[in-house]
């Protein structure tokens, strides 16, 4: 049965210090499938991977085979020679380079010693009409948009002549529309013969693409399914390894009718166009819209994190002025941001200090920063979001992306602002730390705490907001209130095909 | 349990203080090296002499250390040196020859370039690269310019003590770099200024966005390390008894060397003062050693860059293996 494998990895296993990251793990992977690796944070999906593209050595015993060869002293070079190529969420381009330049970057045509521009570009073209893109090759890469990058990524990878390519968490930065193009790419990549490994932590997303899906747990492999026998339940709890009842936990929290933070015709002069609204304590409020409708840009506005807003901010009915995120933290408002690498951590810096970065004058002494009073307060919170760390003293470069993520928020709740912005909270983070998350935000709500809430996951959404505006294009294109959240609408609003309460004759 | 504290001890060393102990390593085997070969090495004046010679390096390889765990670099420092000189001199040779007026004026102007380099830097977003490259070269046009580029002599005596007398039989200027040492080092470690700096070098855009005036805070970086300037710029002149215009070229590549030996990442985030200490102290053995071996000194600047690249290149070596 094994004859059409184009991939078999057996026995493999990978230890680190203290972890075993990988325990004798057999993965098969058919010509020409789709095939789901899942898991949570730590499971060892990426491990696995670093196996099969060289970039680790597995421990003694553990082979892989490609093609029906053994591959021996594998490295990164070695596996992309034999047809493995793998797209990262981080795109291998050079942005100042033309999109042709970037596809032939690994070996650009000569004529005469010289680049042949025209053979390139010529060349380029062909490749992108093959993947079924419509780029001009002659732009540069940086003034596409995210997902046009993913694609000349791809392309240039097919160039190459792959024939095993691993996605991770491919539609991590794309919009809704942008996710099923991909997912068009993709079906078309099998229909030419090529084998695709897809690792994502939307179960949605890889129950309607995959062919078969194997899913890992604590570095063992817990069985290998046919997509078709699944349902998201039933790959929770293999992932998991427990059942859950709900994908999300009741909703306890209720907004009083107290306004806390009311802003008017918030502009920034470019993306944001008169925006306004209230914010009741208590009340967690989603903000709805596609990639690019300017939710994130709203929070960064009212947070004072970029120049040249205009418009009205008022707290309990108080007018302020925020030109600066200090002021913002002086005035009670928090922002978890959307990137919490690049935005929210302090990576060489230990959990303890992350956690109380901005709330350091809450522990200090005589004008020092107490130890104790740091450990205390870094402690409460590491026990009240349940953030697994070997010690206080632990880089939180080391933790896993859910652990980090809570950590981002208890640094404002160590400051106890009474206004919380939480920018995609959720993204990249296991099952696990994001029911965690959510039973967080429901409970900082009982204290009276009031969010803001952006995530593009829109059950999640629905789920946890009291009420939520839908953007579009820079205004506020919609309100729904609890009851009558309708996901069909909400999503019309967001396309900017009908106006809040309009019917749905347009669409 | 001995064996369990020692590996607990080890862990933290290798986790924490790694480039330091290889550090230590090297110049335990320079010391042994040298000790073989020179009767005088390894003895109390010579020692002495050691810590006297990179007490300047030191006190400005502090500051850099603190610009550069900010995730900045100053390339000014030796030019400002000279310029805190020639202010410290002209005060001194005036109508009114004070010397802690002239100590007040020498930290004001190292301060003060610092200011500027800070606002550069930290307002007007000029890579810190070029913002202190073109420091060093405005600092030592107005050293040269303002004194003709003649040097300043005829100092009081109670002034040349800050370089070159003695209390209690050891050099003035050891006990003015420990005196820096413990003050900046606490304050690295205990104050919120010290404790933002990191942050700002870990990561600017996630500081700011946690509620914190970044710029504020580089700034006052850069004053700090333009005051260390200062205090190196004061000893240097009381221990060659004149101003110098063209005094200290070069110095800040050696306090940079000092920082990046003692574990000190260019890019920002990490370091220690300690280790920038074990660092100069480090590059004053080898010249030391060299010299008493009556060694070339250009030799020496050789030997002084493979020390680099070998004590630099193991930890680096050892990061990225482990990654």
């Amino acid at each position: 049965m094994d004859n059409d494998n184009i991939l078999v990895m057996k026995n493999i296993s990978k230890n680190f210090p203290g972890v075993k990251a990988l325990d004798k793990v057999d993965f098969f992977v058919q010509k020409g499938e789709i095939h789901g690796l899942m898991g949570e944070n730590g499971a060892g999906k990426s491990t696995l991977i670093k196996i099969l593209v060289g970039a680790y050595t597995p421990e003694r015993g553990g082979e892989i085979w490609f093609k029906g060869n053994l591959i021996q002293n594998n490295s990164p070079i070695l596996s992309k020679k034999l047809g493995i190529s793998t797209i990262y969420q981080e795109f291998n381009l050079i942005p100042q380079l033309t999109v042709g330049e970037n596809i032939f970057l690994h070996d650009y045509p000569i004529r005469r010693g010289l680049v042949d521009w025209k053979k390139l570009y010529r060349e380029s073209k062909r490749f992108l009409y093959e993947v079924g893109c419509d780029i001009d090759p002659s732009l540069k890469v940086k003034n596409l948009s995210v997902a046009q990058q993913q694609m000349v990524e791809i392309t240039s990878i097919i160039s190459q002549n792959a024939e095993l390519i691993i996605m991770d968490e491919p539609t991590a930065p794309l919009t809704k529309r942008e996710i099923d193009i991909l997912f068009n790419l993709i079906h078309h990549l099998k229909k030419r013969g090529i084998t695709i490994i897809y690792i994502s932590h939307n179960i949605g997303e890889v129950l309607t693409l995959a062919d078969r899906i194997t899913v890992l747990r604590d570095g063992k492999v817990v069985n290998c399914l046919t997509a078709k026998d699944l349902d998201q339940y039933k790959l929770i709890e293999l992932m998991v390894g427990r059942t859950f009842e709900n994908t999300f936990p009741p909703r306890h929290g209720k907004p009083k009718n107290e306004i806390i933070l009311s802003v008017k015709n918030i502009s920034d002069g470019h993306k944001l166009k008169n925006i306004s609204f209230n914010l009741r304590k208590g009340e967690v409020l989603g903000l709805a819209g596609l990639v690019g409708s300017g939710r994130t840009e709203l929070l960064r506005a009212i947070y004072g994190a970029d120049p040249g807003i205009s418009g009205e901010i008022k707290l309990n009915g108080k007018l302020i002025r925020i030109a600066s995120p200090k002021e913002a933290k002086q005035n009670g408002i928090g922002l978890l941001p959307e990137n919490r690498k690049e935005e929210g951590l302090i990576p060489l810096m230990t959990v303890q200090q992350n956690i109380c970065l901005a709330a350091i004058d809450k522990v200090q002494h005589f004008g020092l920063v107490s130890n104790k009073k740091e450990t205390r307060l870094a402690k409460n919170f590491v026990t009240k979001l349940d953030i697994k760390t070997p010690s206080l003293a632990q880089l939180v470069v080391r933790l896993s992306g859910g652990n980090q993520q809570k950590v981002v928020l208890a640094k404002w709740l160590a400051e106890g602002t009474p206004i919380i912005m939480l920018d995609e909270p959720t993204r990249g983070i296991d099952v696990g730390a994001k029911y965690d998350i959510y039973v967080l935000i429901d409970q900082l709500t009982l204290e009276g705490i009031s969010i803001i809430l952006i995530t593009s996951e829109l059950p999640e959404l629905l789920a946890l907001s009291d009420r939520i505006l839908v953007m579009h294009d820079g205004r506020v294109n919609g309100e729904f209130e609890n009851e009558q959240f309708e996901t069909k609408k909400i999503m019309a609003c967001a396309f900017g095909t009908i106006k809040n309460g309009g019917d749905m004759s347009e669409s | 349990m001995p064996n369990k504290i020692f590996k607990n001890w080890w862990e933290k060393v290798k986790s924490n203080y790694f480039q330091e102990f290889i550090l230590l390593i090297v110049l335990l085997v320079l010391g042994t090296v040298f000790s073989i070969l020179t009767d005088t090495f390894l003895t109390i004046p010579n020692m002495l002499n050691v810590l006297l010679q990179i007490s300047i390096i030191a006190i400005l390889g502090f500051g850099v250390t603190i610009i550069i765990i900010s995730a900045g670099i100053d390339l000014s420092l030796g030019s400002v040196m000279a310029l805190v000189g020639m202010g410290t001199a002209a005060i001194l040779t005036s109508s009114v020859p004070s010397i802690p007026l002239s100590i007040m004026g020498g930290l004001l102007i190292g301060g003060a370039v610092g200011f500027v380099n800070g606002i550069n830097v930290a307002y007007i977003h000029l890579p810190a690269f070029i913002a202190t490259l073109a420091m060093m070269s405005i600092a030592r046009g107005i050293a040269l310019v303002v004194t003709n580029a003649i040097p300043i002599y005829n100092l009081p005596e109670s002034f040349l003590f800050l370089g070159s007398g003695f209390i209690w039989g050891i050099p003035t200027p050891i006990y003015v770099m420990l005196a820096l040492f413990f003050i900046l080092d606490f304050i690295l470690r205990s104050t919120k200024f010290g404790r933002y700096t990191y942050a700002i070098g870990g990561n600017e855009e996630a500081t700011r966005l946690s509620g914190i005036n970044t710029n504020r805070y580089k700034l006052l970086v850069y004053i700090v390390g333009g005051i260390c300037t200062g205090v190196a710029g004061i000893l240097f002149t009381a221990r060659l008894g004149s101003g110098q215009p063209t005094a200290g070229v070069g110095y800040e590549l050696d306090a940079i060397t000092a920082a990046i030996l003692g574990g000190t990442a260019l890019f920002g985030g990490s370091g220690n003062l300690i280790g920038t200490l074990i660092g100069a102290f480090v590059m004053g053995v080898i010249n030391n050693g060299q010299a008493l071996l009556n060694i070339s000194s250009y030799v020496q600047y050789i030997v002084k860059g493979i020390i680099v690249i070998i004590a630099v290149g193991v930890s680096t070596f050892r990061y990225l293996s482990g990654k």
